[in-house]
């Protein structure tokens, strides 16, 4: 649960994410989204309940986690007065990274950045921005990975490397994501399951089929709009 | 302290990267150089100088100001260049401890508070023959003892801050001008009135620009001025961290630190 002084941000929430699934936090704005995942990244403390990530608290183990984990927003940037490199270096040196050139490198060529490797950070569009934070949150091998709508910024092309992308990581290490999108496509096509949350309570999870199927819709897309328009009657029910 | 390390890394390579941070590292206090110490030639000139110590004086009063001051802004700044670029997050979820990040910031101030007195020396043994040797080593417990309290009052800023965001800036660069006219760093304690005194010397920067003073006038360093600053910064550094610790935790708990980003 998470009170500010008038508002309920998160109202009873309970999930659980399992090892190596995308799972994707849907909502409309202002759902809690956003708030959920600061708060199992343990950098804004709940009102109330409990939390553990890999069985550790975030908040009072946060240094034994804080290297199993990343974060990648589109609304958080790298320092802009960096180069592409100095930024990913410094990141690098402060998650331990061994080998920081050759890691460099190949996340560079992974989201097709290489050739602004030496480019100022500030000089890139946001979607280049966007790449250059997956970059840094892909540097430590997560085994957690928070994604705050990660492809807001990116054209349909762009998008797609980054959703191709991110898949390949998945399927590779077993990485686990935590994923807020807007694009209900990208999430039916990334998503393992899915939870939607409406005014900080937790309204239906499954997978995006099944969740679908639940409210007789063809797509989520359609369910989001459902629940974004009927959201305060639903807010009643607990998870079907 | 690799990651320490790193933060220092992360912010020289900032001053490197732009010619309008490294003109403004210089700026000021050679601007302030130049004001104090042709103050103190028309001080001179004019006979006003009984003491014959005026330049020197005055002189080291300034550069042990700019320490204290540039130490103060070493942490202030550099959390506010976290805040200017939209960093704060990746720093809050990264490895990095909270302690790591202030020793790099420590450290970098170091860096550029050496920089800036040694061109400050320079210059001033250019313009005015300013004797450096004047303190001798006395120099070093002097400077320690004003790093010490910059770095708290940067703690200080840093907390106020953490607490009200972009609102607080201007306090950044305003904290450390209302200690000065309470320091005795360009005049002695003498000067100031009974009443105010008992403040005076809470002030550890009163008790090192004191000993500085009895260094030039009588060639001896007052060692219990030293001690009782050091104390006195003891007791500042623990309630400034325990300030900027408690801003921090509260962040987390009001959504202010991830407001800031």
């Amino acid at each position: 649960m998470k009170k500010y002084k008038a508002v309920t941000a998160l109202d009873g929430l309970s999930l659980v994410v399992r090892r190596g699934e995308i799972y994707g936090l849907l909502g409309p704005n202002g759902a809690g989204k956003t708030t959920a995942i600061q708060i199992l990244m343990g950098v804004l403390t709940p009102s109330g309940g409990d939390v553990r990530v890999f069985g550790l608290s975030p908040f009072k183990d946060r240094h034994r986690l804080a290297g199993r984990v990343n974060f990648s927003s589109a609304y958080v940037q790298l320092p802009f007065n960096l180069s592409v490199v100095q930024n990913l270096d410094i990141f690098a040196r402060l998650y331990g990274v061994p080998d920081r050139a050759a890691k460099i490198g190949s996340m560079l060529d992974s989201f097709r950045l290489a050739d602004k490797a030496k480019a100022r950070t500030g000089s890139l569009s946001s979607g280049e921005q966007t790449r250059l934070n997956l970059c840094k949150a892909l540097l430590n091998d997560p085994e957690l990975l928070f994604l705050d709508e990660p492809t807001a910024s990116l054209d349909p092309d762009i998008a797609d490397l980054v959703r191709t992308a991110l898949q390949g990581f998945q399927r590779q290490s077993g990485l686990t994501i935590v994923y807020t999108s807007h694009n209900m496509a990208e999430v039916e096509a990334l998503c393992d399951r899915v939870l939607f949350l409406h005014r900080g309570k937790a309204i239906t999870e499954g997978t995006p089929k099944e969740v679908a199927n639940r409210f007789e819709k063809d797509n989520l897309e359609k369910v989001f709009i459902h629940l974004a328009r009927t959201g305060d009657v639903m807010d009643a029910q607990t998870i079907p | 302290m690799t990651r320490a390390l790193a933060i220092v890394r992360r912010y020289v390579l900032i001053h490197l990267k732009s010619p309008a941070r490294l003109l403004d590292l210089f700026f000021w206090p050679v601007m302030e150089l130049f004001v104090w110490g042709f103050l103190s030639l028309y001080f001179k000139d004019a006979n006003l100088d009984t003491t014959g110590r005026l330049v020197v004086t005055l002189i080291n009063a300034l550069i042990f100001w700019d320490v204290l001051y540039r130490s103060q802004q070493a942490l202030s700044l550099a959390f506010m260049e976290e805040l200017w670029t939209r960093n704060v997050l990746n720093f809050l979820i990264s490895p990095l401890r909270t302690w790591e990040w202030v020793v790099g910031a420590y450290l970098y101030g170091l860096i550029k508070t050496g920089i800036i007195v040694g061109v400050l020396f320079i210059l001033a043994t250019f313009l005015y023959a300013f004797d450096i040797t004047t303190l001798g080593l006395y120099f070093v417990p002097i400077c320690a003892n004003l790093l010490i309290f910059g770095y708290s009052m940067g703690l200080f800023t840093t907390g106020l801050l953490l607490r009200w965001g972009h609102s607080a800036e201007a306090l950044i660069w305003g904290v450390p001008f209302l200690i000065q006219p309470f320091s005795a760093i360009f005049y002695p304690v003498s000067v100031y009135p009974g009443w105010l005194k008992p403040v005076v010397w809470i002030l550890p920067s009163t008790h090192v620009m004191e000993s500085m003073r009895a260094v030039l006038n009588t060639g001896v360093f007052p060692w219990t001025s030293f001690l009782t600053a050091l104390i006195l910064n003891v007791g500042f550094t623990i309630f400034f961290s325990w300030f900027c610790l408690r801003m921090l935790e509260r962040g987390r708990s009001t959504g202010q630190l991830v407001r800031l980003t």
